[in-house]
C-alpha cells in the first residue's frame, strides 16, 4: 500500500476495510442497532430460504448503496427520500422478478417478505446515513457489510432453528443420519415458532458482548 | 445549476420515474416466460401429487400419466377453444355452474385409471385451491392437496398440510344424502366427513364449499363413471342404487 500515492486512498485502506468488518461485529444492524428482527423472525425457519433472504438483501443494501451514491450530487434535497424509496423499490422489485423466474419453490416460502425488503430499515438506514455522504466505493463497501452481516446472523438463526427444530439442515436429515432418534431424541418444535428466533438473536447478542467488551454499556 | 430549485426536482423526478417504469417493465416482460415455465410446473405436480407420484423430471411424469385432458361442462365432455390445461379456474368458478367449463384429468398408473378435478375456492383472506383424485369408480377420494394464497400461518394454512390432506384418501363424493366432503369440527367419522382446522373455521368451511361448488359441472360425468363401475356387490348396491336415481333425475 506504501506505493500508492497518498491523495489517493487505496482501494482497501484500513478506513475502507472497516467499512467492511464493523457492522459483522461491533456495529452488526441486527444485534447492535436492532434493526431488520422483523423479517429475521419471519423466514429463519429453514436454511434455505434463509440464505436466499440474506442474499436478496446483500445485493439490494449494495445496488441501492451505489446508485444512491452515484446520484448524491444530483438527488434534490426536498425530495430525497422518495428517491431512495423508488431506487430501493425498483430493486426489490427485480429481484422478486428473478427469485419468481429462477428459484420459484423458495421466493413462494419468502412471500411477502422479498416485498418488504423495501422497509429493512438497514438499507433505508444506510442510504440516509452514509451513501448519499459517500463515494461509489465507500458505499458498495458499506453495503456489503451491511448487508452480509444481516444475511450472517439470518444463516446463524436459521441454523439452529432448522437443526434442533426440523433434524435437518438445508432439508437433509442430519439428525436421523446421526441416528439420534434412535437414541430417543425429539425434535424440539418450538424452535419453528417465531419466537425462537428472538431468543436465538438474543444468544447471539450475548455471546458477541460477552466477546467484544466494548459494546457493554457502562452502568 | 441549482439542484434544490422546483424546476430541478419537478424534472428529476419524471425522468427518474420514467427510466424507473422503462427498466421495469423491461424485467418484467423478459423474465415472464421464465415465471409462466414455473406455474405450469406447479400445477403439474399439484396435479401428480394429487395421484401420488412425486419426481424430477415433472413434463415427462406428467406425459407419461396424464393420458387424457377433458373439457366438461354439465357434466358431458365438450369441445372448447381453450385446451384444459390452460383453463383459468380463478375465472372459470365465477360463472354460473352449469355454463362453467373445467378440466378434467384422466390419469393411468398401473393400469389403475385416476381422474383428477381441480378446485377453487375462498379461504378466510383470500383464494385457496387444490386437487382431487379419485379412483377409478368416480366417487372414492384417492387423494387431495390443497394450497392457499394467504391464510394464516399455522390455522387457515393448515389445509395445505398432510395432517389435514391425509384424511381425504377413501373417503366418497356422493351419496343420497350430500355430495362433497364435509369439514367439520370435532368429530368427523362419515364417509364423507374429514376433521376441520382448530381456529381455521373459516378457511374449512371455505374447503367444504369449494368442493361441493366445484363437483357440480362434474357430477353427471362422474356418477355416469360410478354407475358404470359399479359391481353388484351388497356394499356397492346400495350406492348404484342411489347413482342411478340422480342420473335419472338429471
Amino acid at each position: 500500500m506504501s506505493t500508492e500515492k497518498p491523495a489517493k486512498e487505496a482501494l482497501f485502506s484500513k478506513k475502507n476495510r472497516s467499512l467492511l468488518t464493523d457492522p459483522l461485529n461491533v456495529n452488526n444492524p441486527i444485534t447492535v442497532q436492532v434493526l431488520g428482527i422483523c423479517s429475521a423472525l419471519a423466514i429463519t425457519v429453514k436454511l434455505k430460504p434463509a440464505i436466499v433472504m440474506g442474499l436478496s438483501v446483500l445485493v439490494v443494501t449494495i445496488m441501492a448503496n451505489l446508485i444512491t451514491s452515484l446520484m448524491r450530487n444530483m438527488i434534490p434535497n426536498r425530495i430525497r427520500i422518495i428517491v431512495q424509496l423508488v431506487v430501493v423499490a425498483a430493486l426489490v422489485i427485480l429481484v422478486d422478478q428473478v427469485l419468481k423466474a429462477f428459484v420459484y419453490d423458495v421466493s413462494k416460502q419468502l412471500s411477502v417478505f422479498v416485498g418488504l425488503i423495501i422497509t429493512n430499515c438497514i438499507i433505508m438506514g444506510r442510504i440516509e446515513a452514509f451513501s448519499l455522504g459517500n463515494t461509489p466505493w465507500k458505499s458498495v463497501l458499506d453495503g456489503f457489510g451491511n448487508g452480509a452481516a444481516y444475511g450472517g446472523i439470518l444463516i446463524i438463526v436459521a441454523f439452529f432453528r432448522e437443526l434442533l427444530g426440523n433434524g435437518t439442515l438445508m432439508d437433509y436429515p442430519v439428525v436421523e443420519w446421526m441416528g439420534l432418534y434412535d437414541l430417543g431424541y425429539k425434535n424440539n418444535g418450538m424452535m419453528l415458532l417465531p419466537p425462537m428466533a428472538l431468543i436465538v438473536v438474543a444468544l447471539i447478542i450475548w455471546v458477541q458482548r460477552a466477546k467484544t467488551p466494548s459494546l457493554i454499556e457502562k452502568d | 445549476m441549482d439542484i434544490n430549485s422546483n424546476k430541478y426536482t419537478y424534472i428529476f423526478a419524471v425522468v427518474m420515474v420514467v427510466l424507473v417504469a422503462a427498466l421495469l417493465s423491461i424485467a418484467a416482460t423478459s423474465l415472464k416466460p421464465f415465471q409462466d415455465k414455473n406455474v405450469e410446473l406447479e400445477k403439474k405436480s399439484d396435479i401428480l401429487r394429487s395421484i401420488g407420484v412425486e419426481g424430477a423430471n415433472l413434463d415427462s411424469l406428467f406425459a407419461q400419466y396424464i393420458t387424457e385432458q377433458l373439457v366438461i361442462q354439465n357434466g358431458m365432455s365438450v369441445e372448447s377453444e381453450v385446451s384444459a390445461f390452460d383453463i383459468d379456474m380463478a375465472s372459470a368458478v365465477s360463472v354460473a355452474a352449469e355454463e362453467r367449463q373445467v378440466p378434467l384429468y384422466k390419469a393411468v398408473v398401473e393400469e389403475n385409471t385416476y381422474y383428477v378435478l381441480p378446485l377453487r375456492g375462498k379461504g378466510l383472506w383470500g383464494p385457496i385451491w387444490g386437487y382431487v383424485a379419485l379412483e377409478g369408480d368416480g366417487n372414492t377420494i384417492l387423494g387431495a392437496t390443497f394450497g392457499h394464497k394467504t391464510e394464516t400461518p399455522g390455522l387457515g394454512a393448515e389445509i395445505a398440510t398432510p395432517i389435514f390432506q391425509d384424511q381425504f384418501p377413501g373417503k366418497k363424493l356422493f351419496s343420497s344424502a350430500y355430495e362433497g366432503i364435509k369439514v367439520l369440527k370435532g368429530e368427523a367419522s362419515g364417509d364423507q366427513e374429514v376433521d376441520g382446522i382448530s381456529g381455521g373455521t373459516i378457511t374449512s368451511v371455505g374447503v367444504q364449499d369449494m368442493i361441493s361448488d366445484c363437483l357440480k359441472p362434474y357430477k353427471a360425468y362422474l356418477l355416469n363413471i360410478a354407475a358404470n363401475s359399479a359391481v353388484p356387490t351388497v356394499d356397492t348396491m346400495g350406492l348404484s342404487a342411489d347413482t342411478t336415481l340422480i342420473t335419472a333425475a338429471l
